[in-house]
């Protein structure tokens, strides 16, 4: 007989069930009746001949079960039965299933869908060929810059003197002036060099990739499209290839589209590659740093050994050029760093908010589970009593716990799936270009493999937990003892060690969001050194090629200045160039300060050119001195304003008006400075102000810069008459991101990132601390009942009901004690792992614990109120007859 | 008749393996075959019979089939399998062997 003999065999025995039944039946009947004809054989009488076969036949029913046992299908059999008794026990006792079932879907919908994200940003590799060997490379400025961008000359020099790469490019994110038929449009685009896909191991799905060279200054415009761009704007059409567009002017040939799925996190969304081919001023000169490295090392070489690579490059580099490469270092880090570093210290902390909350609704239920097999302890009792094995007490224990897990685990997926849903629909467009990876959050095999990871350890948990108990020799003996025994005690120190630990995970949960929020609130409360309120900004861009020159360009911002303060709401117009309020931007200068002993060392500063009315418009404070005039121009001598960070760092907080700066050179002109303005906020909320220098646009014009309104009504209603108004000068030019300051601030990234931490934090802290309160409720509610006859007793002996008040809440207080110590020790433990998302309070702040604290007892003790009432509220003689 | 010899542990298949290996058989039948064979010496009892049965068709050593018997009723007869037969080969060396083990023992001087 084969194994599927075997298999035949098995599964007749089991689904053929009634017909192996009646064949046994049968079987043992013949055996009877055969047995009995041979009594008579022997001469005994048919009756007696019966009994004598019955006699040694003794106990057909056990017999049967024998059979049945040989037959090995009992198990299946007794597994199914116990299943359905399971199921019929939970829907009987539906407000017990559904509270566990809940509480476990809530646990593991919030970790599995955390997960799903954690998944995609930190775990899947990047969606390049051996992502591992991939770095990003920098140049480095202590302190300021630790990861600052090459120049041009720089990076060739890198090219061509490291030892440890296979090969190095670099890029830059840019946006250029599409022509289309509807006039211009903004179009978000990278530089890179030829080399730049090879280097990630990208092929373009349809094309060519960029020859080498072809990034060399002179050599034929060409562009590469993204996938989306290449879907959105020239509907797909492999015909795209060899065709020209134009950007900025100039003619690109179309030669490749990437694939659909390639994403380069760094450069955000970008529809046009171009190569970089090198020839503005700013390109060509070594000091000009504008590009991000990314190098693929050689088999073998680590990142340490690549950074030093570069360092001593740095090192020869600065040797070679002084006056350039002065204090010019090199950093390198992996490239996966470089995407998701900024993001892993908080999905890793959500990871860990969410698998607490797991960890706490499991113990809930574990409490829950236990106290009901406290109550039913007699039923367990009485089935031992009747012959039930403990095994097969367990059995039926285990079949509960797996069709709770089973419920609990089918809502928790339906939940995490919505869940995930919900958060991805959450994230901007902004935050996609930004963080690409998080778009592949979903149902991989490696979520799925979490979950059931994480399902199978909640099942395993209830399963045992009620096990543990029922191997306690007092089974037997609670029969006798109804249901007072001692395994109530056992339980009872056992629930409330569960509750302790509930209650000082929570604090933990809490305390992180308590620091979390309050660094939201410390962000948001940040003092801008301006007036958010009213404001609307507008970026404009104009072709270079029209308003290349300082007086175009001054002309132009005059004409915009002009057609904007005509509209009616605008109370007051300024521009600046190089960057926005709350926007950051890397464009630094380098200067010296004049009528001081010069080493030929740099003060390298973040510079910004602004007119007269914009500090007045955003609301800027004067320090001292005085804010530019229509009169400050190139006719004039240079003037400056610094900011109070500037006065700080190189005045030494003494006296900077009439002090003069200049260029990085021996003959300079002096720029004299006649103001100190109040710190305003330039780049992220969570950053330091850096020492900065305005100049008036007059003296130093640019043809991309930033427009700011004051209006008297709401700024968002502006925006659509400034942006036609600055078309209406010149359509060629356009206007980017127009948005009221408010939204800007709310939208910025920083604000973004916390927000989101804050809240998804304070949402797993509030449902921790409710199934915490509900653990304790459960623990202090089954101690009453359990004592219900000794608080009678203790009644009936002149107890007082403040006592009884005084003994429950007693006993609820020792356990939130308890609780709260153990938790802000954990809390204090682990909140170092916060301190690089808290913003302006330290992980140890002592009003967060204390007030964690506080609200903790506060809520534990409305929660032990019930019981307690309830225990005061006993009837002595109820309580000593009930027994 | 003196009490029946109590089976030695696992003997009882073998028993029964050889007894349907000689002509299928059924349960009552091979019961009966076991008592004669022996010399009314064994005796085996349904409670023993019956499972051990089950359990070698499980096994897939014994398959059955029913069958009209020598009284003209309907009987379950077990007859052996080639699996079986291996077993029996398998479990007669066996016995051999233990018992060979045993005598050589109790026999010694």
């Amino acid at each position: 007989m084969r194994w599927f003999d075997i298999l035949r065999m098995r599964l007749r025995s089991l689904f053929r069930r009634a017909r192996v039944e009646r064949e046994l039946d049968e079987e043992l009947r013949y055996h009877l009746d055969r047995e009995t004809d041979f009594n008579i054989a022997q001469g005994m009488s048919p009756d007696e001949a019966r009994f004598a076969a019955l006699r040694d036949i003794s106990d057909i029913e056990l017999r049967r079960e024998e059979c049945r046992d040989m037959r090995r299908v009992n198990w299946i059999e007794n597994a199914i039965a116990d299943m359905r008794f399971a199921a019929r026990q939970l829907r009987k006792e539906y407000e017990f299933t559904t509270t566990a079932m809940l509480m476990l879907a809530l646990g593991l919908s919030a970790s599995i869908a955390i997960f799903a994200f954690v998944d995609a940003a930190l775990v899947k590799p990047l969606p390049y060929q051996d992502p591992d060997r991939l770095i990003g490379v920098f140049e480095k400025l202590e302190p300021q810059c630790r990861f600052c961008n090459l120049s041009w000359p720089d990076y060739l020099d890198w090219k061509r003197m490291n030892t440890t790469l296979e090969s190095l490019d670099v890029y830059q994110g840019r946006g250029f002036a599409l022509s289309t038929e509807s006039g211009p449009q903004r179009a978000p685009a990278a530089r890179v060099s030829d080399g730049f896909f090879r280097t990630l191991g990208v092929r373009p799905a349809l094309g060519r990739d960029f020859y080498p060279g072809e990034d060399r200054a002179g050599a034929a415009r060409t562009t590469i499209l993204s996938y989306a761009a290449w879907q959105a704007r020239y509907g797909g059409s492999s015909a795209i290839l060899g065709k020209t567009v134009t950007l900025d002017r100039d003619p690109y040939v179309v030669v490749g589209v990437l694939p659909r799925d390639f994403q380069f996190a760094p450069v955000g969304q970008a529809d046009f590659w171009v190569p970089l081919q090198a020839s503005s001023e700013c390109d060509l000169r070594r000091s000009c740093h504008g590009l991000y490295g990314v190098g693929r090392l050689k088999p073998g070489v680590s990142v340490d050994a690549a950074r030093a690579n570069f360092v001593s490059i740095a090192r020869q580099l600065e040797l070679q050029y002084p006056a350039s490469n002065r204090d010019q270092g090199a950093n390198a880090l992996p490239l996966a760093e470089v995407i998701v570093g900024r993001i892993r210290p908080i999905l890793l902390v959500l990871m860990a908010g969410s698998g607490l909350l797991l960890l706490i609704a499991c113990v809930d239920v574990v409490g829950l589970v236990l106290v009901r097999a406290e109550s039913r302890k007699r039923e367990m009792a009485v089935r031992s009593a009747l012959g039930a094995s403990s095994g097969r007490l367990l059995a039926q224990l285990v079949a509960e716990a797996l069709v709770l897990v089973a419920g609990g685990v089918a809502a928790g997926l339906a939940g995490a799936h919505l869940t995930m849903r919900s958060l991805s629909s959450m994230l901007s467009e902004e935050v996609l270009a930004r963080m690409p990876f998080l778009a592949g959050a979903g149902w991989t095999p490696r979520v799925l493999l979490f979950a059931a990871a994480a399902s199978l350890l909640c099942g395993s948990l209830f399963a045992f937990a009620p096990g543990l108990r029922l191997r306690s020799p007092h089974i037997r003996g609670s029969l006798a003892e109804g249901s007072r025994g001692s395994v109530g005690t056992v339980w009872r120190s056992l629930g409330s060690k569960l509750a302790v630990a509930e209650l000082a995970m929570a604090v933990v949960l809490l305390v992180a969001a308590a620091l979390l929020s309050q660094s939201l609130v410390n962000l948001l409360r940040v003092n801008l050194g301006l007036r958010p309120d009213r404001l609307v900004t507008v970026n404009v861009a104009a072709p270079n090629a029209k308003y290349a020159t300082d007086p175009k360009a001054i002309a132009l911002g005059a004409a915009v200045l002009e057609q904007a303060s005509q509209l009616p709401g605008v109370v007051s117009v300024g521009l600046s160039a190089n960057g926005a309020p709350l926007t950051h931007n890397g464009n630094t200068t380098w200067i010296r300060i004049l009528g001081r002993p010069w080493d030929g060392g740099h003060i390298d500063v973040p510079e910004r050119e602004v007119t007269p009315a914009w500090f007045s418009t955003i609301g800027a404070k004067l320090a001292r001195g005085r804010f530019f005039t229509e009169s400050d121009d190139s006719t004039k001598g240079g003037v400056a304003i610094v900011n109070q960070a500037f006065v700080r760092k190189h005045f030494n907080n003494g006296e900077a008006v009439g002090q003069n700066i200049g260029r990085v050179s021996i003959k300079t002109d002096p720029v004299e400075i006649v103001g100190v303005v109040e710190d305003i906020r330039q780049g992220s909320l969570d950053d330091e102000i850096p020492p900065i220098v305005y100049r008036p646009f007059k003296q130093s014009a640019d043809t991309f810069f930033n427009l700011v309104a004051r209006t008297s009504q709401d700024p968002g209603a502006l925006i659509p008459e400034l942006t036609a108004a600055i078309r209406r000068i010149d359509p060629e030019i356009l206007t980017l991101d127009p948005a009221t300051m408010q939204d800007r601030l709310e939208r910025s990234n920083a604000a973004y990132m916390h927000r989101t931490t804050a809240w998804l934090v304070g949402g797993f802290a509030a449902v921790a601390l409710v199934l915490a309160l509900v653990g304790l409720y459960g623990v202090i509610a089954y101690s009453v009942s359990q004592r219900t006859r000794e608080i009678g007793v203790r009644m009936a002996l002149g107890a007082r009901t403040g006592m009884v008040y005084r003994m429950i809440l007693g006993e609820a207080a020792w356990l939130t004690a308890a609780g709260i110590a153990v938790g802000l020790g954990l809390a204090a433990a682990v909140s170092g792992l916060l301190r690089s998302l808290l913003f302006g309070v330290s992980p140890w702040d002592p009003a967060t614990l204390a007030s964690i604290a506080a609200v903790l007892a506060a809520a534990a003790l409305c929660a032990a109120f019930a019981p307690a009432r309830r225990a005061a509220s006993v009837n002595p003689v109820d309580a000593l007859r009930c027994e | 008749m003196s009490r029946p010899t109590d089976l030695v542990q696992g003997t009882l298949d073998l028993l029964i393996l050889k007894i349907v290996a000689l002509e299928p058989a059924h349960g009552w039948a091979i019961a009966h075959r076991i008592r004669q064979m022996s010399g009314e010496v064994l005796q085996v009892g349904q409670g023993a019979l019956y499972p051990a049965l089950h359990k070698l068709e499980q096994n897939g050593w014994i398959c059955s089939e029913w069958a009209v018997s020598d009284n003209n009723r309907k009987a379950k007869y077990y007859t052996l399998t080639r699996a079986g037969k291996k077993a029996l080969e398998h479990e007669s060396a066996e016995w051999e062997r233990l018992a060979g083990a045993i005598s050589a023992i109790v026999r010694a001087v």
